[in-house]
């Protein structure tokens, strides 16, 4: 281990690490706040909790993140037409449910009729649940019957959901994507923001390319 | 004249042992060269053929060229009737002895013997095989019929169940022994009979049957279009030519089937294809957009350029073939997918595309085969020329709702599984998963363990990568790291950049994933 305690600064890269978090904090370390860096504005957010603690002045943050972060929002318009107004659900899975469902809708257009995450942490989550448009609502546990339910009355355009239920909703006519996928790609940062919209953009673009069997 | 070290098409005279061979009861006497008989090796080796083709060959030696090669070819033809009774003898030339004009479907008028002779003109240096097995097919079909009245049809005592025709399967063909197996319970699922299958298994009285059918089904177009067009002309037959090649194209096939016989067929209640879920299955999701490259024969090509784009969701970045005869329909075919179609018979040309359009997946022939395994490629085989492991021991169609099954699967075993992918990308310092090690997938092809280094395209030579540029490029898994390099070089000559930084490597990155 690395010595890490009082005068250690801690940003969170991923959400399920508020228990490491708590220990650091524990150590001494200072846990700033900022949203996941996921998507361009997710990542600038993220880079500016750690520039004002250092307290970088605003001309050379701003002069160092304007190439990355024009560079990610250009990556991102190549997913817009196909995400822009698709309906999003999110079953609880992964806890990445609030910071995705905030970067679908912010930055590609996307609408979240259902944000469940199985575990709420405020500490990690502070920062996130906030930017959620007006109107979405997340909810918290793991009745995953009831969450159906919901997904099978609203038919989104796409859920995301563990590998379990995957092809039984693809069954029922409704595009999925595993939320483990996003656990083993780099989705980080500004350079992986275009990648990340990808991810939700595959399962549409192959509805609208496949001619055999429905997905009516 | 070109030298070339391997051909997709053998000259017309293989197609024409093609249909000997697939045949009962028909014998060739091909007026040939002692080193002409190499023909046999295909069948008994590629094929696995338990017999020797029905050929006899002439054999004249260099010393009978002073003498008559004439006689050497009624000796030989005699000797062959004697020998093997045959229902109906063949003769050609092959391109060797066309050259000596002895003109042997003449000279087999003139030799008295009382079987039936089909002369064949195999014009072998304007024409190839394919062309060939169509030409022999389509003599022996009109020789045995032409002048036959096709018998009124009797609708008191016409079956009631309506029958056709399967017409063009040949041995050597791609898959022929199991798609006829496959059309065959296909149809009759659905009431309707085989009458006749040709060449495949048929003997010359066989044939005579083939009008006492409703309708003929061109099921390879190289082999047996002329064929079905000389059989509606003289009889009235109708014929249908969509090839059950997928899945949509044997829901096509089937009501095209229904239509010409006006005979309806449920085609829901039969079909029982996996192709549609599999292919919408979440897992499937990574095909999405996988660059393959096509080459083959016309038909097949064409039918996994459809197969490919519509039903698989692959994006085909290539289509081409080696059959200039239906270069047309690949044209049109490549046209419609936005591309221009590659039609060569020189295979290095072939290579020069594979490696310019660097696809995820190559469908061909045994030559791509060899081209996609040097470049670390994955590859499935979808067209003659195949070798002998294209002859599976195991029921294999390519045709009807259980051949889409196979394509399905035989595509996707050969690409790295969607998972997987991420998994390289994660592991890819480990040991096992480094650039240098056999990639899984490809272990069993036999796969190169070093990949290639990518080649830095000449005329970019001027562009140069700074050192952290390329370390920054070797952390892209290798199977998209190609595409990667050329996107990145093609995007630093459209800014007009000389060297190429960190920097230029992700503004590419951000600009080819709009």
């Amino acid at each position: 281990m690395p010595s890490i305690g009082p005068g250690t600064r801690i940003l969170l890269a991923q959400p399920y690490l508020g228990e490491t978090a708590r220990a650091l904090i524990a150590r001494g370390a200072t846990l700033l706040a900022a949203p996941f860096p996921l998507g361009a504005e997710g990542s600038l957010a993220w880079f500016r909790a750690a520039a004002e603690s250092f307290n970088v002045p605003e001309d050379v943050f701003k002069s160092t993140m304007r190439a990355p972060f024009e560079r990610a929002q250009r990556s991102l318009e190549g997913c817009k037409e196909t995400l822009e107004n698709r309906r999003i659900a999110f079953l609880p899975d992964s806890q990445l449910e609030i910071p995705l469902a905030r970067f679908l809708s912010r930055e590609c257009g996307m609408v979240p009729t259902e944000v469940s995450t199985p575990f709420y942490d405020a500490l990690t989550m502070a920062q996130e649940a906030p930017l959620l448009p007006e109107g979405v609502e997340w909810f918290e546990g793991q009745d995953l019957d009831t969450a159906l339910d919901r997904v099978r009355a609203s038919r989104p355009d796409l859920t995301v959901c563990g590998m379990g239920i995957a092809n039984p909703l693809e069954a029922e006519g409704l595009r999925t994507k595993w939320s483990i996928e996003l656990m083993f790609s780099p989705i980080q940062g500004f350079d992986q923001a275009g990648d990340l919209a990808e991810l939700f953009a595959r399962p549409l673009r192959r509805q609208a390319r496949l001619e055999v069997g429905s997905w009516s | 004249m070109e030298l070339t070290l391997w051909t997709y098409e053998g000259p017309p005279h293989v197609g024409a042992i093609r249909v000997a061979a697939s045949m009962e009861r028909v014998h060739l006497v091909l007026h040939a060269p002692q080193g002409d008989t190499y023909a046999d090796l295909l069948f008994t080796m590629i094929e696995r053929d338990g017999k020797r083709p029905p050929v006899t060959y002439t054999t004249f030696q260099a010393r009978d060229l002073g003498g008559s090669t004439a006689n050497c070819f009624l000796d030989t033809l005699r000797a062959a009737a004697d020998r093997f009774k045959p229902q109906v003898l063949l003769v050609a030339d092959s391109c060797t002895a066309e050259l000596l004009q002895d003109q042997p479907g003449s000279l087999a008028a003139t030799a008295g013997i009382s079987i039936p002779v089909v002369p064949l003109e195999m014009v072998a240096y304007s024409r190839k095989e394919n062309w060939g097995a169509s030409e022999t097919f389509f003599q022996l079909v009109a020789g045995l019929l032409r002048g036959v009245e096709k018998s009124p049809t009797n609708t008191e005592n016409r079956p009631s169940r309506p029958s056709v025709n399967l017409l063009g399967p040949t041995k050597l063909g791609f898959r022929c022994r199991d798609d006829i197996l496959e059309i065959e319970s296909l149809l009759n699922g659905v009431g309707i009979d085989v009458n006749v299958v040709a060449p495949l298994g048929a003997s010359p009285a066989d044939l005579l049957e083939i009008p006492n059918a409703d309708l003929n089904v061109c099921l390879y177009p190289e082999v047996a279009a002329s064929t079905c067009q000389w059989l509606k002309r003289q009889f009235g037959m109708p014929y249908v030519d969509i090839v059950p090649l997928g899945y949509g194209a044997t829901r096509d096939f089937l009501t095209a089937v229904s239509e010409a016989l006006d005979y309806p067929i449920n085609i829901d209640a039969i079909d029982h294809c996996r192709l549609p879920w599999y292919s919408r299955s979440v897992d499937s999701t990574y095909l999405t957009g996988k660059r393959v490259f096509i080459f083959g024969d016309a038909t097949h090509a064409i039918a996994a350029a459809r197969v490919a784009s519509r039903e698989l969701g692959f994006e085909v970045v290539g289509l081409g073939t080696y059959a200039r005869e239906q270069a047309r329909d690949v044209r049109a075919a490549a046209k419609e997918l936005g591309l221009e179609a590659l039609i060569t018979s020189d295979y290095l040309e072939v290579e020069a595309a594979v490696e310019r359009l660097a696809p995820e997946l190559v469908l061909g022939t045994q030559m791509e085969r060899h081209i996609a395994k040097r470049l670390g490629i994955g590859c499935a085989v979808i067209s003659t020329p195949a070798h002998v492991q294209d002859y599976p021991a195991r029921y294999s169609p390519q045709m009807g709702f259980e051949g889409a099954n196979v394509m399905f699967d035989t595509w996707v075993h050969p690409l790295v599984m969607g998972l997987e992918e991420h998994l390289l990308t994660m592991f890819r310092d480990d040991f096992e998963f480094n650039d240098s090690a056999v990639p899984s997938h490809l272990a069993e092809e036999g796969g190169v363990s070093k990949r290639p280094e990518e080649q830095v395209n000449a005329d970019d030579a001027e562009i140069a990568w700074a050192n952290s540029a390329e370390l920054e490029l070797k952390k892209i898994p290798f199977f998209v790291r190609g595409k990667a390099r050329r996107n990145t070089e093609s995007f630093a000559v459209e800014h007009g950049l000389n060297v190429i930084e960190v920097e230029t490597l992700y503004e590419a990155k951000a600009h080819f994933s709009r």
